[in-house]
């Protein structure tokens, strides 16, 4: 690295601090006010868990939050499944066309708006009545695309001779997947998974316009874009929190098994 | 493979050529849609009121792109001059809050903005008594708000050229006279434009389609395309004409990756001039 001078190194690590203050003083302040007795950003009145036990007496958010988890659980083991072969399928064979690959990749750049559009459409067409049900079929859609581009970077350096070996040494096609394929994969896949999970717990739009009529299906998401539309509560910076906190450890842990896979 | 593909093609593909189609329909007097050809959907959009939806909010996508690239920019830029060891750990902490919801991201800027919200009390503390500002519900909130949720992207895009430049590059333009502002423009920019384009055409596209951030951040009256179709679809029920501001949505988006593919072209060969230069 080129010397820099002592000047030049102070302005950068100013640069850095305000960058840093800008990304986190607006997480901070929602995280310290949801501890905030009088829940008001107007003055601190001393440190208290009462938005949180209130939390837990609200059944509108506990009903969405059990939404939520059977959506992204459910999308998220379809996904897993589909995308894992079909990053198998499109690595195994070194030709494919450039169709395919932008079918693979247009789940991951599509407007969520146009995507939610389009199902809808689609589904009130076929008259389906909508509901948790839709929004997994929709959420499968971008989830295998993510979890397929997870799984496809670990197959780039994968031995494929492993494979022929163990068929040529007797074995099924089931066995060599179970025993050769897959424990190579692992780690990939889960990492896929994970970043699935949290891709469906904080789908907003999609899961809005596929939700169909009526409370019953309303996710998590789509409650707290309701209560943020209804003004601040202190019950929404608690539930802030929470939510922040389970997205940052699945993704941090996403995150850690896609190191482990890089660094082997 | 195949479950996969006919699970995007059933349940994106025909969804999406299903709205393409829409766009060409009529609508019925109740809201319905009329099965009759027609381009009327298309000239509805060249309409100024319209068009005028289209033009804010290219402007101010435009603005927080603009601003986003300067922001994240400088901020690859220190991180790839910091100790190595340091890098991954300051990498990782600036794209972490890129990983909590998108709501709550943005609902965090109402509580900084709001009439009495934290940059309010912070004013008061330092002794202002008028009225509180309004910085809530106007454009500059919405591109706060754009900014901040996809800031993190753009240091990550900027920082992977940034820190597989040849420090040798810079020394050898210093060493044959060129000024650290030269050195910059003529080497280290050119070298990083595919990282800068491909961190501009990210927050560009998501934001012309945004429909979260002008709804939370910019109040009810303010629109943009996102809401427009919105609309569309759920109040104002002209599904066709939804259909059409849809497509023209993604004609602009692709144009957009077109010319990012371009920018990258152009920008290697350039680079591998730069480099070549240097080498010999």
């Amino acid at each position: 690295m080129a010397e820099r001078s002592p000047a030049t190194r102070r302005t950068l690590w100013l640069v850095l601090s305000l960058v840093f203050a800008f990304l986190y003083i607006p997480i901070a302040v929602l995280v310290a006010l949801s501890f905030n007795e009088g829940g008001l950003p107007t003055a601190w009145s001393g440190f208290s868990l009462k938005w949180y036990v209130s939390l837990a007496g609200n059944s509108a958010i506990l009903s969405a939050a059990l939404n939520t988890l059977i959506v992204a659980l459910v999308s998220t083991a379809i996904a897993t499944l589909l995308g894992t072969l079909l990053a198998i399928g499109v690595e195994m064979r070194r030709h494919y066309g450039k169709g395919l690959e932008a079918l693979i990749f247009a789940p991951m750049i599509i407007p969520d708006i146009v995507l939610a559009i389009a199902l809808l459409s689609f589904f009130s067409m076929l008259n389906l009545t909508m509901g948790l049900h839709t929004i997994i079929l929709a959420h499968v859609v971008f989830n295998l695309a993510f979890v397929c581009s997870v799984v496809r970077a670990r197959l780039k350096s994968f031995d494929w001779s492993i494979v022929e070996a163990s068929t040529d040494l007797g074995a099924s096609a089931v066995t060599t997947f179970r025993r050769v394929t897959l424990p190579v994969i692992l780690p990939a896949v889960i990492a896929g998974a994970l970043l699935a999970f949290t891709l469906s717990v904080d789908e907003f739009i999609i899961a809005f316009f596929t939700a169909g009529a009526g409370r019953a299906s309303t996710t998590l998401p789509m409650q707290i874009y309701a209560m943020i539309r209804f003004g601040i509560t202190p019950e929404i910076n608690a539930l802030a929190t929470i939510v922040m906190a389970v997205s940052i450890t699945a993704l941090t842990l996403s995150q850690r098994l896609n190191r482990g896979v890089i660094g082997q | 493979m195949a479950p996969a593909l006919v699970w995007l093609t059933a349940l994106m593909v025909v969804p999406c050529a299903l709205v393409l189609a829409l766009a060409f329909f009529r609508r019925g007097i109740y809201g319905g849609i009329q099965y009759t050809f027609t381009l009327e959907n298309f000239g509805l959009v060249f309409d100024p009121l319209y068009a005028g939806i289209f033009l804010k909010s290219a402007r101010i996508a435009g603005t927080a792109t603009l601003i986003a690239v300067v922001i994240g920019y400088a901020a690859a830029y220190a991180i790839s001059a910091a100790p190595r060891r340091l890098q991954p750990v300051l990498l990782f902490f600036a794209v972490l809050p890129f990983w909590s919801n998108y709501l709550i991201r943005t609902y965090a800027w109402i509580v900084l903005l709001n009439r009495e919200g934290l940059i309010t009390q912070l004013l008061r503390w330092f002794g202002y008594t008028g009225e509180p500002p309004s910085m809530l519900y106007t454009e500059g909130a919405v591109i706060a708000g754009l900014v901040y949720n996809y800031l993190p992207f753009v240091i990550l895009a900027c920082y992977a050229p940034l820190s597989r430049l040849n420090p040798e590059l810079a020394e050898a333009s210093r060493d044959l006279g060129a000024s650290a502002i030269t050195t910059f423009r003529r080497v280290i920019l050119p070298l990083t434009v595919p990282g800068i384009a491909a961190g501009a055409v990210f927050v560009f596209v998501l934001s012309i389609g945004n429909f979260v951030t002008p709804a939370l951040l910019g109040g009810g009256r303010f629109q943009m395309i996102g809401n427009l179709v919105y609309d569309q679809f759920l109040t104002a029920n002209d599904w066709p004409f939804g259909a059409a501001l849809a497509m023209v949505l993604i004609a602009i988006m692709l144009l957009v990756l077109m010319a990012q593919a371009l920018a990258a072209d152009r920008a290697s060969g350039r680079a591998a001039q730069v480099s070549g230069g240097a080498d010999g």
